[in-house]
């Protein structure tokens, strides 16, 4: 996508919404110029306090589930007996909406970081394990054999092989769940703290009543998702060079 | 070089593709392996490489049983098995550093291999210095080729075994990296054995071409590195015989089980 897009179309949306305040004419919908003002004071406050807690909840979800669930998603696709074994637990645990789980993980884990952060890893997990498992068994028979016939045995056939070619699927996952992610950190983010963009939405949506500051947090948190989305793009225009060759 | 003893194997216990198969492949030969499709030659390659392993008798290399591929043979595919997320120098270089990531344990890589980087010297020798900062998806099915055979021989094998490796390709590249493989063969004194279901191809790189069916019959064919050998009489007639083979028409002496010279 050419950033030039990306900036006509953030124009075009922010001339509706002012077209769409303008015929609401109402405090619930304040006019963007209004919003962007709050949002700049707002930053000099404490707004970028909660944008740091948001980022780091869904960074550290990611990644623990990056970490574990590669691997494991690897060593199912790469292994029949694996599979026997895992696949039908996956399937089983896959469709089941994991957020039908905040009230017991926050139940379990208490109302701290943890219980958020292991909300987002529970989403993430499925996607990242189904994704790389499908990209590790589908990898080409030819591929496999030429390696082992240069001498690489399972470890290097992981090492030169799964992990590089399971580098897409993990990304691809994460593309696909920043969304998700970022709505349930904002559920998350509802229940038992003081810091965080889904407290501060929320608080200033339904406390204070202060609807400008409540945009502010809509556009801190459309930030942080658009934000991870464009360094996934650029983590795999880095590591993925070859998805990018003409 | 080769010994496959009583070698028995097949997918299913009941069908077996080769039963008893006997076959003696001597140091520096050139052999081709012609069949019709699904008949079993590339599992026959496969065997000789170590990726499978025979249901009974055995096959030898140097007078050690085959049980796993074997260091010093090289394999070369139809679909070249280049890594598509790596250059054409990291894929001629991945054999070595397969190697260098066990270190010579005599498993996966041989005992006192000395580690020489020839991934440079095969990838100018090959033609492909041009092109050693690309990815396969931007060179060509030739250039591909050949970055499979540098990959290969930068790990200085003594036995190079290729499974249909220019079916894919135009007829002039196809000429061209024949012509090349049997040159290198003979420089780098390489055995070779070519799966291959062009009858003409057989007749090009085989100086002995093993024709696998329902009874497994072997062809000499003496005057293969001859200049300008593949215009001549005798390479047509080969071919003649050939096709007459594989279509189920014997020659009267293979009928009497005696091998055909032409």
């Amino acid at each position: 996508m050419k950033r030039r897009d990306l900036l006509f179309s953030a124009a075009g949306l922010i001339v509706l919404w002012q077209v769409v305040a303008m015929l609401v004419n109402r405090p619930i919908l304040p006019a963007p110029l209004e919003v962007l003002i709050v949002f700049a004071q707002e930053l000099g406050n404490d707004l970028i306090v909660h944008f740091i807690h948001s980022l780091w909840r869904v960074i550290a979800g990611m990644s623990l589930s990056v970490l574990i669930a590669a691997p494991l998603g690897l060593a199912v696709g790469g292994s029949k007996r694996l599979d026997r074994i895992f696949s039908p637990i996956i399937y089983l645990l896959y469709p089941i909406p994991k957020v039908v789980f905040v009230p017991v993980v926050l139940l379990f884990l208490g109302i701290g970081d943890l219980a958020k952060i292991t909300i987002i890893f529970l989403i993430l997990f499925f996607q990242i394990v189904v994704l790389v498992r499908d990209q590790a068994a589908g990898l080409p028979p030819q591929l496999i054999q030429s390696l082992r016939s240069l001498g690489a045995g399972r470890r290097a056939l992981f090492r030169f092989v799964y992990l590089p070619a399971s580098l897409p699927g993990i990304l691809t996952a994460l593309r696909q769940s920043i969304g998700t992610a970022v709505a349930v950190l904002y559920i998350t983010e509802l229940f038992a703290t003081k810091y965080g963009l889904g407290y501060y939405i929320y608080y200033n949506g339904s406390t204070l009543f202060y609807y400008p500051a409540m945009y502010a947090g809509v556009i801190a948190m459309s930030l942080l998702g658009l934000g991870m989305y464009y360094s996934v793009d650029w983590l795999e225009r880095k590591w993925c060079k070859w998805k990018f060759v003409s | 070089m080769i010994a496959a003893q009583s070698l028995t194997f097949g997918y299913t216990p009941n069908s077996p593709i080769f039963q008893g198969f006997n076959w003696q492949v001597q140091r520096g030969e050139t052999w081709a392996i012609l069949g019709s499709s699904g008949c079993g030659k590339t599992t026959l390659l496969y065997l000789l490489a170590g990726l499978r392993i025979p249901t009974h008798g055995r096959i030898e290399i140097d007078g050690e049983r085959l049980t796993r591929p074997r260091p010093n043979s090289g394999l070369i595919l139809q679909d070249y098995g280049l890594l598509p997320w790596a250059t054409v120098r990291e894929n001629a270089g991945l054999g070595l550093r397969v190697r260098g990531f066990y270190g010579d344990d005599g498993k996966h890589t041989p005992k006192n291999f000395q580690p020489e980087n020839r991934v440079e010297y095969w990838l100018e020798r090959l033609g492909l210095n041009e092109v050693a900062d690309k990815y396969p998806s931007q060179i060509s099915g030739g250039q591909r080729q050949r970055t499979a055979i540098a990959r290969t021989l930068a790990l200085s094998p003594d036995l190079l075994l290729m499974d249909e490796p220019f079916s894919s390709l135009d007829a002039i590249t196809r000429e061209d990296l024949q012509y090349l493989t049997l040159s290198l063969c003979e420089e780098q004194k390489l055995t070779l054995v070519i799966v291959t279901h062009s009858i003409e191809e057989a007749a090009s790189l085989g100086g002995k071409i093993l024709l696998v069916g329902a009874s497994p019959r072997v062809f000499e064919n003496p005057h293969v590195r001859d200049d300008d050998y593949r215009n001549s009489g005798k390479f047509r007639d080969l071919c003649d015989l050939l096709w007459k083979e594989m279509r189920g028409d014997p020659h009267p002496a293979l009928s009497r089980g005696e091998r055909v010279e032409i």
